[in-house]
């Protein structure tokens, strides 16, 4: 299991049943002994719409990364539709700094299947997938044990609780592609196809998974459901801020000295995030910047952060929540080599489908690895600021913005340090040490 | 073509997952799943599949194409995934990847002479809270350092 510690600070909402150590995932056992499926069994009373309106209330809103009200998208879903209606669980946790996901299901994997039930009955859906990234593989036997006790107990199949409401739900596993993560690529992927996104509209409320209505949700927003339900939309809402129900999940990663994934209210402070929870920037060193939604989030320098974490107020400060991977670095980072890498990883990931982001990410690494080597010239800077910026909204999905936000940001903020780079100064991040390899 | 009983199990599980008419859902698990037990995507493996899904052989070509996790050469008996994504590049993860690469002497996707270990460089694997990380085959090795590396790599050896 995933070492984890607790911190006092934290509001448990979705870690509730977590115990530290906790030694083995809760089973159903121990599930139901602890309130487990009593957000279901309370979601069979009700009607759909009465759960969609709970959900509204709750102002819960997705915790993949783009923040679109949950209660909203499940609206959309035509419930009456002859159609099957579909429940996708977007488990394929890729953005760079995130791991936040794998912690609730190796823990608590029924708490998701309960969100699914709940998601499947609010759009009279009879079958689910949990779509996760092929390198999870053990997280799928953890899935596939906990579906199976599901299946035994009657809280998946046929008559669920006596209800005459069927729901089925299966593991699907990713085969290694961050882009599958976009949920149209996702559904794409899911179909047995490349994994290239899909115009939109029809968004997957009309047309998702084999072309029929669709909902697809992060894990981390399904688990929040049962509790929703269970406890109130109203509640849920007052945990966090105005518009930003509840409570989310943060993964400290970087220069700190007490990484680890929490559970924080929405709108805590980010800068209190990083010195309560994470401990401080490790060494004794001075915070330098801090990437505070996943690579694709813009950067945001030291003095930039002591705002709240939540949706709107880091749009405000022009970032992104995002996946809640706060990044954070240290004052030794090289901000080229930083975006460097960053580039990289998107001209890697680029699925290729249209032009703007598979020529641009790959002409960006080339212009920034150039940069990082220290061997560009001037002009090279601005063009990476303006190839960016002719990226941003032109892409079939939301990759190439990802790759082309936090590149602006780090240009604008930290041009200096190009600058330096460029002119034959100290590099800041020393490269490893390299030798030819032996090739057998 | 014939998997374990085990396999054979699941894979008739997972075609009933699937609405009537699409069981080409199933075609990316399904390779993956295989490859597991054969160790490669090879030729006869790509016609059992597009033989039991019904889809042609370009679909199943098409898909392996894409995914990086699916691959047609052999790899070593121990594939050692080595993230050095940001998170992990912070704390080391690229130290971790030129020692890995110096230790066995092989480079990204080389395998060794004795077919036993093989590397591949990836990109973000989950475990940035736990940096630097790697992964040996589906095996997650968290907080990696060079030392751990080793005598990873050691124990690794001794296991054949």
């Amino acid at each position: 299991m995933l070492f984890n510690e607790p911190h006092p600070l934290e509001v448990k909402v979705l870690t509730k049943r977590f115990e530290y150590p906790q030694k083995d995932p809760i089973w159903i056992d121990e599930f139901l002994a602890k309130e487990g499926y009593a957000g279901i069994r309370k979601a069979l009373e009700m009607t759909p719409e009465a759960i969609i309106e709970e959900v509204k209330k709750s102002s819960l809103r997705g915790r993949g990364g783009a923040g679109f009200p949950t209660g909203l998208k499940w609206g959309f879903v035509d419930r009456n539709s002859p159609k099957p209606k579909y429940i996708v669980v977007n488990a394929d946790e890729g953005e760079p700094g995130t791991c936040k996901d794998r912690v609730l299901m190796e823990n608590d994997p029924h708490m998701l299947i309960e969100g699914c039930l709940i998601a499947g009955r609010a759009i009279n859906s009879n079958r689910g997938w949990i779509y996760i990234r092929g390198e999870y593989r053990y997280l799928i036997d953890i899935l596939d044990k906990a579906i199976e006790e599901a299946y035994a107990r009657g809280y998946l199949g046929e008559n669920i609780q006596g209800s005459g409401w069927t729901f089925h739900l299966s593991t699907h596993t990713g085969a290694g592609s961050y882009e599958c993560g976009e949920e149209s690529a996702l559904l794409e992927s899911l179909e047995g196809k490349r994994g290239n996104p899909r115009l939109k509209p029809p968004f997957p409320a009309t047309s998702g998974a084999f072309q029929c209505p669709t909902i697809v949700n992060n894990v981390e927003t399904y688990c929040a459901v049962p509790s929703i339900i269970l406890n109130g939309g109203e509640w849920y809402a007052g945990l966090g801020t105005p518009r930003n129900g509840g409570t989310r999940m943060v993964c400290l990663s970087g220069h700190l000295n007490r990484p680890g994934v929490y559970e924080v209210p929405l709108g805590y402070n980010l800068k209190q995030l990083i010195e309560e929870f994470g401990g401080g920037v490790w060494k004794g060193r001075k915070l330098k910047a801090v990437i505070p939604g996943g690579s694709s989030s813009p950067i945001l320098t030291a003095d930039e952060i002591d705002i709240p974490a939540d949706y709107d107020s880091l749009a405000k400060a022009g970032s992104m929540l995002g996946s809640g991977a706060t990044m954070v670095l240290d004052e030794t980072v090289d901000m080229v080599k930083l975006a460097h890498r960053v580039m990289k990883f998107y001209a890697h990931e680029s699925c290729g489908w249209c032009i703007p982001c598979r020529e641009g990410t790959a002409w960006l690494e080339k212009m920034l690895r150039r940069l990082d080597e220290g061997v560009g010239v001037t002009r090279d800077i601005d063009m990476v600021g303006q190839l960016s910026q002719s990226m941003l909204g032109r892409t079939f999905c939301a990759l190439g913005d990802a790759a082309a936000m936090p590149t602006i940001s780090i240009v604008q903020k930290f041009r200096h340090e190009f600058e330096a780079k460029l002119a034959g100064a100290k590099v800041f991040m020393p490269a490893p040490e390299t030798q030819p390899l032996v090739v057998l | 073509m014939t998997f374990s009983a085990e396999l054979e199990a699941r894979f008739e599980k997972m075609i009933g997952q699937y609405p009537p008419g699409r069981q080409k859902g199933a075609l990316i698990p399904m390779l993956l799943y295989a490859q597991d037990e054969t160790g490669q995507i090879t030729d006869e493996l790509i016609d059992e599949v597009s033989r039991r899904l019904s889809v042609n052989k370009v679909e199943v070509e098409e898909v392996l194409g894409y995914y990086t996790m699916l691959h047609r050469e052999r790899r070593g008996r121990h594939h050692l995934q080595i993230c050095t994504n940001v998170a992990c590049m912070l704390v080391g993860g690229e130290e971790l990847w030129h020692h890995a690469c110096h230790k066995l002497g092989i480079g990204n996707k080389q395998t060794t002479a004795d077919g036993q270990f093989s590397l591949e460089e990836v990109e973000c694997i989950g475990a940035c809270s736990w940096a630097p990380a790697l992964i040996d085959n589906y095996d997650f090795h968290l907080n990696v350092t060079p030392e751990k590396l080793d005598a990873l790599i050691e124990s690794l050896r001794g296991q054949q």
